[in-house]
């Protein structure tokens, strides 16, 4: 790895400060699972980390009947999915995280740095310098595009990677960001970014801006929810397709709800109108059936990535129907 | 035999390396005699400014080091405690050869910076061994044949060993799950499972 200086800020406003302005010159780091390999291939080459493990009251997850669950960015993978609260009442992100890398990233790596890790592609991470990386061509065009996106897309076809997003859109999760000037509150649904709006980062973030919690709403008792990830192999694997969905039931009525999905899009993906029909909808197999032909309507997949309509759609209704199975 | 500090004389071996480039660097500083000295000093100087003081404890000894900030635990373990018994594969965080417990937890050391040890307890497959005798898990894998050619072993172990600090009778679901994050290129799987069950029966 090229040397970089290793910088310990003890609070926000510190790390904010050394943060900077320029991506080149300083970057954040949590757990480093993502931020490394990115350094190893030099895709990214700092010349300077600021850890942001030392700073105080990022790594706590905090539960009120009001407030929800309150995670600190800095909380790690397989913490958040040991903890009670989320077991009994937040199954969808339980699953996510257990889907999640690998035991061992999962103690290493924290749910701040995976909704901010960089994507996946492999040209991305290889040695190409495509339009992401401030050349002038997508190599997946016309290149190997099998794990590339199907809606989103241009003129860059990255998927976001992270499996915990997904879950948490259906949860209405928000994020917390701070810099050297103050905080603000987004809606994680505003957090994320097409290629189209800026094509050389996944999120809204600026230089000096960190994300310091995590907030997830309360449910209610009636509210069910699940994730389905479809991964190649047996060990780690990112999703090449995934659906979550969190539904609140009263008898035979989804009263509401809101499903989303990963691996089709250049960020965590949901549909306005899914789930404006999951809203009342009786739970029956036709009625899922139908609704799940909706999803994804205006994807345009590219050559070798079409499969992933038909999984996506299928993935959908078999959550549906395990969800209201009980 | 392993000292407790191996803080002077690592800076000199690693100082060494880094200095000049060769036999013909050191061979042009010496004959002007007198330059040598300061120029140590120099390069010295700034190669200590690289470095960050860090206190590393692994398998119950602490160590005073003082590494660059862009050396991994793996290569700190390896090259300057050599204890080789850590592997490094895929050195991307993918394979699991590297495998360690940090705090009693399974990361991978390849992928984690040294500095990032700081005040934690390491143990290295070194640490599993109770003087000649072999731990439970390394006499399971023995006796189940969870070995091939052996180079993912130690970090099947130590993979093998978090899991069964937080669940001492694992179902075997349980062992696949918390095996998942090691890949042996041999193909061993079966026998690999075998063993931690049988270890987890012994234990
Ligand atoms: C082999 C492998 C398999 C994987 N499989 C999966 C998978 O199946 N599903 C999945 O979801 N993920 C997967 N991942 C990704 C992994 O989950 C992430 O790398 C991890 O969660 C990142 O967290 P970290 O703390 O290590 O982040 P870091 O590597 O430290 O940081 C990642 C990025 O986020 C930025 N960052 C970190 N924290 C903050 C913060 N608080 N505020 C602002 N910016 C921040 C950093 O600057 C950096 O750009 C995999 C990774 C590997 C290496
Ligand atoms: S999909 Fe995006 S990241 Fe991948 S090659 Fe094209 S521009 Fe680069
Ligand atoms: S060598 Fe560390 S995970 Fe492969
Ligand atoms: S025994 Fe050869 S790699 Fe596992």
């Amino acid at each position: 790895m090229r040397y970089f200086d290793y910088i310990q800020p003890e609070n926000i406003k510190q790390a904010s400060e050394s943060a900077g302005r320029d991506w080149r010159k300083a970057l954040l780091y949590a757990g480093g699972t993502d931020l490394l390999g990115l350094i190893k291939n030099e895709v990214e080459s700092p010349a300077a980390l600021i850890n942001l493990k030392a700073i105080p009251g990022l790594n706590g997850i905090e539960y009120s009947e009001r407030e929800g669950l309150t995670i600190g960015a800095l909380v790690k993978l397989s913490q958040l999915s040991a903890h009670e609260v989320v077991r009994e009442k937040y199954s969808v992100l339980e699953q996510a995280l257990k889907e999640t890398a690998s035991p061992q990233l999962r103690n290493m790596g924290t749910i701040g740095g995976n909704l901010c890790q960089r994507p996946r592609c492999w040209y991305f991470r290889g040695d190409f310098h495509c339009l992401r990386k401030g050349g002038d061509i997508c190599y997946a065009v016309d290149g190997e595009n099998k794990y590339h996106c199907v809606i989103g897309g241009g003129p860059c076809f990255i998927v976001h990677p992270s499996d915990p997003a997904v879950a948490l859109l259906t949860l209405d999760a928000g994020v917390t960001i701070a810099s050297a000037k103050g905080t603000k509150r987004v809606a994680l649904k505003d957090f994320f970014v097409l290629p189209e709006d800026d094509i050389y980062r996944e999120n809204i973030l600026q230089p000096g801006e960190i994300v310091t919690h995590i907030h997830v709403p309360p449910v209610s008792e009636k509210t069910v929810s699940g994730y389905i990830k479809f991964r190649e192999r047996g060990a780690w694997d990112f999703a090449v397709v995934s659906v979550a969905a969190t539904l609140r039931i009263n008898g035979d009525t989804i009263i509401d709800g809101k499903a989303a999905f990963g691996g089709v899009a250049p960020k965590p993906w949901q549909e306005e109108k899914i789930n404006q029909k999951l809203k009342g909808l009786s739970v029956k197999p036709g009625n899922f059936e139908s609704l799940s032909a909706e999803v994804l309507k205006e994807a345009e997949p590219l050559n070798q990535n079409a499969f992933k309509l038909p999984l996506v759609r299928n993935l959908l209704k078999r959550l549906l129907v395990q969800l209201t199975a009980s | 035999m392993k000292k407790k500090s191996v803080s002077s004389s690592l800076s000199r071996r690693q100082f060494l390396k880094g200095f000049g480039s060769g036999v013909a660097g050191s061979v042009a500083l010496n004959k002007i005699a007198s330059a040598l000295p300061l120029q140590k000093t120099l390069e010295k100087a700034a190669n200590d400014a690289n470095r960050t003081p860090l206190n590393l404890s692994v398998n119950g000894k602490t160590y005073r080091l003082s590494v660059e900030p862009n050396r991994t635990l793996a290569e700190v373990i390896r090259e300057d405690l050599q204890l080789t018994g850590t592997k490094v594969v895929c050195n991307h965080g993918e394979c699991g050869a590297c495998t360690v417990l940090l705090d009693g937890e399974a990361v991978y050391s390849c992928h984690i910076l040294a500095l990032d040890a700081e005040g934690k307890s390491v143990t290295t497959i070194e640490g599993l061994l109770g003087g000649e005798e072999l731990h439970p898990l390394q006499k399971a894998f023995v006796k189940k044949d969870g070995i091939q050619c052996g180079f993912c072993t130690p970090g099947q172990i130590m993979a093998a060993q978090a899991l069964l600090l937080k669940n001492p009778r694992p179902a075997k679901e349980d062992v696949l799950e918390g095996m998942s994050g090691n890949l042996c290129r041999c193909g061993a799987y079966p026998k690999i499972i075998e063993s931690v069950l049988e270890a987890a029966k012994t234990d």
